[in-house]
């Protein structure tokens, strides 16, 4: 299992998307095609923007499917963040 | 070009600002105003001093300021943006609790120090900042990345003790968003442009559901939605068309994927201004959790993907 510390990169507001898209791509696939699970840990991160979710998970669940959810956990993650989450996670699985 | 400061532009009554400015010879820049007050929302300052940006300051004329308030355009950096000396000499306050000077932000990284200076300087508590830091991180960031403008973005806010309310604009003089969403939808008008653009799962880049793996087509509408939850006015103005929310009477809220479904006003007979410019007032009395708004926004979301969809399927042919 690959834990990956949100607050260490993007401070308690996590919004910048060139960030989201380095973690993904150089922490969360990687750890992924080694056939771990990840937890994203949102320990200290107040709030999150849609834009920084979705760069951080979108494509993950688009080249995966959403089965890549079943291998993924969102850690401490507070209201907001949960939120914003799950709209991205919605709005992804409903398309074609 | 030809702008002129008048008495008052605020959202509410900000048309006839807008149909003032003339911007026909962008290579000189001449600024009236008016001679007794000059009382104007951050938007309108954002406008003018992005559009300084973009020439000589020798070229740049600005009538002498009579007005009383005029020191306040000097407070906010207006005539540093304009490389050009004002005449008015002011005592330099603190700025803390009161506003923010006009800011260029030109990058992912001037952007995160001005949104963790933001907050001290507005004096606010995390609830209260919560939306107002979400909707800087989003405009600009649509700066950056569908602009592709030379001087990024120019932003200021304003806190009105009044209204205990922040004021916000912000201004690039990019490609605009016609430009923008036109690489991926079809689009007749700036006002169309302005429609889509501001749809949930609507996106320059791609038309595909769910946007690409950096785009998904929802800042704007994000950000409406936190005006229109808060009953706040937002404005959006580029090419020749101005979409602005209006305010609501306290009745229950409902979200729409089309913005045209809003109380709104619209009108694609401005002057053309080549960029976008974004005002947003957010009233710090109505700010309603910001998890409450995302519920609401999830719903709306939901429907609006649904009904894409929807109308992608193919129909039987009855014969």
């Amino acid at each position: 299992m690959m834990r990956i510390p949100l607050f260490n990169c993007t401070g308690s507001f996590a919004e910048d998307k060139d960030l989201a898209r380095t973690i993904r791509r150089e922490q969360i696939v990687p750890a992924l095609n080694r056939h771990e699970e990840v937890v994203l840990d949102f320990e200290n991160v107040d709030s999150a923007t849609q834009s920084f979710i979705h760069a951080l998970i979108s494509d993950l669940i688009r080249n995966y499917g959403s089965e890549v959810l079943d291998r993924i956990r969102f850690k401490s993650c507070n209201d907001t963040v949960q939120k914003i989450i799950g709209i991205v996670v919605d709005y992804m699985q409903e398309g074609p | 070009m030809k702008i002129h400061l008048p008495n008052s532009a605020f959202l509410g009554n900000m048309d006839p600002f807008l149909r003032g400015f003339d911007g026909s010879d962008p290579e000189s820049m001449k600024i009236t105003a008016n001679k007794k007050w000059i009382s104007i929302h951050p938007m309108s300052l954002s406008m003018v001093a992005a559009l300084g940006l973009t020439v000589n300051p020798s070229r740049i004329e600005c009538e002498k300021l009579e007005a009383t308030s005029s020191h306040y355009l000097e407070r906010m950096g207006l005539f540093r943006f304009l490389r050009i000396p004002s005449g008015i000499k002011i005592t330099e306050h603190e700025p803390a609790g009161r506003f923010i000077p006009l800011t260029q932000i030109k990058d992912s990284g001037e952007l995160r120090v001005f949104i963790t200076d933001m907050i001290p300087l507005l004096h606010l508590d995390p609830k209260q900042a919560e939306p107002i830091r979400y909707i800087v991180s989003e405009l600009v960031r649509n700066v950056f990345e569908h602009a592709g403008s030379e001087h990024g973005a120019v932003l200021s806010a304003q806190y009105y003790k009044k209204s205990n309310s922040i004021r916000i604009g912000i201004a690039d003089t990019g490609v605009g968003i016609k430009e923008t969403i036109q690489h991926s939808h079809s689009v007749g008008s700036h006002l169309d442009a302005l429609r889509l653009a501001l749809m949930p799962g609507i996106t320059g880049t791609t038309r595909r559901e769910g946007g690409t793996e950096f785009n998904a087509g929802a800042g704007l509408f994000f950000i409406k939605s936190i005006a229109q939850v808060n009953r706040d006015f937002f404005l959006i103005y580029s090419g020749n068309a101005v979409y602005k929310l209006l305010k609501r009477t306290p009745v229950r809220i409902k979200l729409h994927a089309d913005p045209f479904e809003d109380r709104h006003s619209k009108g694609e007979d401005f002057p053309f201004w080549r960029g976008t410019v974004v005002g947003i007032d957010i009233s710090l009395d109505e700010t309603r959790a910001f998890s409450t708004l995302l519920d609401l926004i999830r719903d709306t979301y939901h429907v609006a993907v649904q009904e894409r969809r929807k109308a992608r399927y193919k129909k039987p042919r009855f014969i």
